[in-house]
């Protein structure tokens, strides 16, 4: 069982892989993180010795902000745009997007789910 | 895509100059009327009040270090959304 950064990473999946479910790390920076340690690519998690994993972490509390500390410092990015009171400060006040995406239809992951209007009718025919 | 490094800040040239020329006086109470939205914000703006239009009327824009980097028109919304329903009773 390998632990790095407060995170269990899953036995069976290959090193590249298993270390893309800590937040902060994807695809590349893991590949970049296991060729800096000289580790196999597809070298499995529970395959790691003690020396790998040590090495690993080294890595990653040295060059990368990961799990909380990531979190905290994007919802700091957030609040910092809230405070001035800027016009992407102002959508994401309104849980609207930010770019200049349409929002007559879709941007629901902005938006949530469908909130029906009471009485709002279909315009009616003449 | 954002600008390129190479150019620098875009900033219109007249507010430029009259920030400078207010910054050289120490004169920092007076608010500056200003139609330039796509002016980005500089260092030499902190402490200065804007009058930024949006279309329709100027809205005091008091600028604070955090809002460097940004454009003055992103804190005077030019639209204004009430909301939708309500207007239906007969």
């Amino acid at each position: 069982m390998a632990r790095i950064a407060g995170i269990d990473l899953p036995k069976n999946k290959r090193g590249e892989i298993g270390l893309t479910y800590i937040f902060g790390i994807g695809r590349s920076t893991a590949r970049y993180i296991l060729d800096k340690s000289n580790i196999d690519v597809n070298k499995k998690v529970s395959e790691w010795n003690d020396d790998e994993q040590a090495a690993i972490r080294n890595i990653i509390n040295g060059e990368f902000k990961v799990e909380g500390q990531l979190r905290s410092e994007v919802q700091m990015n957030i609040k910092r745009l809230m405070d001035i009171a800027c016009y992407r400060g102002l959508r994401h006040r309104k849980g609207l997007p930010l770019r200049g995406q349409r929002t007559r239809t879709n941007s629901r992951t902005r938006k949530g789910k469908r909130k029906t209007v009471a009485g709002k009718k279909k315009a009616p025919k003449k | 895509m954002g600008r390129s490094i190479k150019k620098g800040p875009y900033v219109d040239h007249n507010l430029e100059e009259k920030i400078t020329k207010m910054n050289a006086e120490g004169g920092r109470k007076s608010v500056v009327k200003t139609w330039s939205r796509r002016s980005t914000i500089i260092p030499e703006f902190v402490g200065h009040t804007f009058a930024v239009h949006n279309g329709n009327k100027f809205i005091p824009v008091y600028v604070t270090e955090y809002m460097v980097g940004h454009k003055l028109g992103e804190f005077a919304p030019t639209r204004n959304f009430r909301g939708h329903g309500g207007d239906k009773k007969k």
